[in-house]
């Protein structure tokens, strides 16, 4: 899909990330093809697609999670606020902390609660005892877990269930004050009443932050995505209104897909 | 568009049974309209029995449709194309059913005329029967339409709507002037102004159908459009 059909139906968003001409190799193989796409500022944008198709590949490019492999390089730009990610001479640990991830699997640190938060806050800034509470606390509201832990926070973030653990993790992530949040599965290990909590909180974080999301439940982007992006074989198919993807998609491939005839 | 090719085949199935259950409920629909004419013409009490008849199979077809309109959406949650045939399924279903009500209000114009002996000179008002005519002929072309998802066919027959609209004024002005002429036939003039009203509405939910067809397989909502704009939106595809 070419960039400027791309902007059309993003008209009225400032746009956060921009991806151009990307692609991505995993040794020999090609995983991403071309791709060219804009990420709207404040906005939650699904990536869906079958397996295989790249999505996560994408959102691993998106704050260089790639790099820790050396078979796997990226062409391209992928630009935040202009500023291209992965030309930049900055740090990768910073662009990380602009760019936060929540994984598929819960992965909290084996420690309390408490320096579950502080560790990657430590990282970047030195702050008073107070102000490490502080922070530690208003993470743990963002992340809408709060009132569940505030008692315990000394205990091992192990000892939490599987979705407090999971919005420990998204706690985790808003403590360093990215502006970007990706979100790779991050329901998949979860129940449905933990599930809902983290769509709720997802539906939240967009007021602050921006928002990329890979997941294999098309529901789920449905309910909590303004934007969807179709992928298939490594190529961004169809990007678009997260309503008008689910009400009348332009392609047939997607509409193959989303409607359940992918075969 | 059709509703085959799911990877679950059952899913298929529940689709295509309700498609041809819309278009069941259709046919018996536009059987009971014609049977109603008819009997309002032919001034036919056992005729219009019939067409009041016929309405309890009709409102039963709609409470099933409703039912597997519930079914799927809550079963399948349907998307894009399925989405959009299912939302038109449920108002064509509604739609359907009103001109079985219509039908209901044309048959007991009929009963009601029979009843009064020797005022059956204004069941003959000509326009009647060419706008009976032209009603059923949009109502089975919407079910025509509806069945092959032709959104060009569906655009003509909103276009047509205008006649029957026209129709409808025209038999007015002419039972205006009967019951001037001679006040005896008020009572059977307003019966009759019934049933002209009734066949109006039956061009318009067939109209409406019409424009259900072109939001299921062209995801344009159609309702507000003038048919000039309809016919441009089909065509841009």
């Amino acid at each position: 899909m070419d960039t400027a059909l791309a902007t059309d139906r993003l008209a009225g968003e400032r746009i956060k990330m921009n991806v151009r001409n990307l692609n991505f190799f995993y040794g020999k193989f090609q995983a991403l093809k071309n791709i060219n796409l804009q990420i709207p500022e404040k906005k939650v944008t699904a990536f869906i697609g079958p397996s295989g198709c790249g999505k996560s590949t994408l959102l691993r490019v998106f704050n260089r999670m790639f790099e820790l492999y050396p078979e796997q390089r990226a062409e391209g730009e992928v630009s935040v606020d202009g500023a291209d990610i992965l030309t930049t001479k900055e740090d990768v640990a910073l662009v990380r902390a602009k760019i936060g991830m929540v994984f598929q699997k819960p992965t909290p640190f084996p420690m309390s609660i408490y320096d579950n938060i502080a560790f990657g806050v430590k990282l970047f800034e030195r702050l008073s005892k107070s102000a490490m509470d502080d922070r530690v606390e208003w993470a743990l509201r963002k992340a809408a877990l709060w009132n569940e832990v505030k008692d315990k926070l000394s205990q091992s973030g192990t000892s939490l269930s599987g979705g407090q653990q999971q919005r420990l993790c998204i706690a985790r992530g808003i403590a360093v004050r990215p502006e970007i949040i990706l979100f790779d599965e991050p329901c998949s290990a979860l129940d449905p009443i933990s599930t809902a909590k983290i769509e709720e909180l997802i539906d939240e974080l967009k007021g602050d932050y921006t928002v990329a999301i890979v997941t294999h439940n098309m529901q789920q982007a449905a309910r909590v995505s303004d934007y969807t992006a179709y992928m298939y074989l490594g190529d961004l198919v169809e990007f678009g209104e997260t309503d008008q993807i689910f009400i009348k998609p332009k392609r047939k491939e997607t509409e193959d897909y989303i409607t359940g005839r992918f075969g | 568009m059709g509703t085959g090719d799911h990877s679950m085949r059952k899913y298929d199935e529940e689709l295509e049974a309700m498609r041809s259950r819309v278009l069941q409920m259709g046919g018996l629909v536009e059987s009971q309209v014609r049977t109603a004419l008819d009997a309002f013409e032919t001034a036919n009490l056992e005729l219009a029995q019939q067409a009041i008849d016929a309405d309890k199979r009709v409102n039963e077809l709609e409470l099933g449709l409703d039912q597997m309109v519930n079914h799927v959406i809550a079963r399948r949650q349907p998307t894009a194309g399925d989405l959009r045939m299912i939302m038109g399924i449920a108002k064509a279903t509604t739609d359907i059913e009103r001109i079985g009500d219509e039908a209901c209000k044309i048959a007991r114009a009929a009963k009601w005329l029979r009843e009064k002996d020797g005022q059956t000179r204004v069941n003959r008002v000509p326009d009647i029967r060419y706008s009976g005519e032209a009603a059923v002929s949009m109502l089975r072309r919407a079910l025509d339409a509806f069945a092959r998802l032709d959104a060009q066919a569906a655009a003509a027959i909103i276009k047509d709507d205008q006649g029957v609209d026209d129709h409808f004024r025209a038999i007015l002005r002419q039972l205006i002037t009967f019951m001037m002429e001679d006040p005896r036939t008020i009572s059977a003039s307003l019966d009759t102004v019934w049933a002209a009203k009734a066949i109006e509405r039956i061009g318009d939910h067939a109209k409406n159908i019409g424009e259900h067809v072109i939001f299921i397989s062209h995801g344009v909502d159609a309702r507000h459009l003038t048919p000039d704009e309809v016919e441009r939106a089909v065509a841009q595809g």
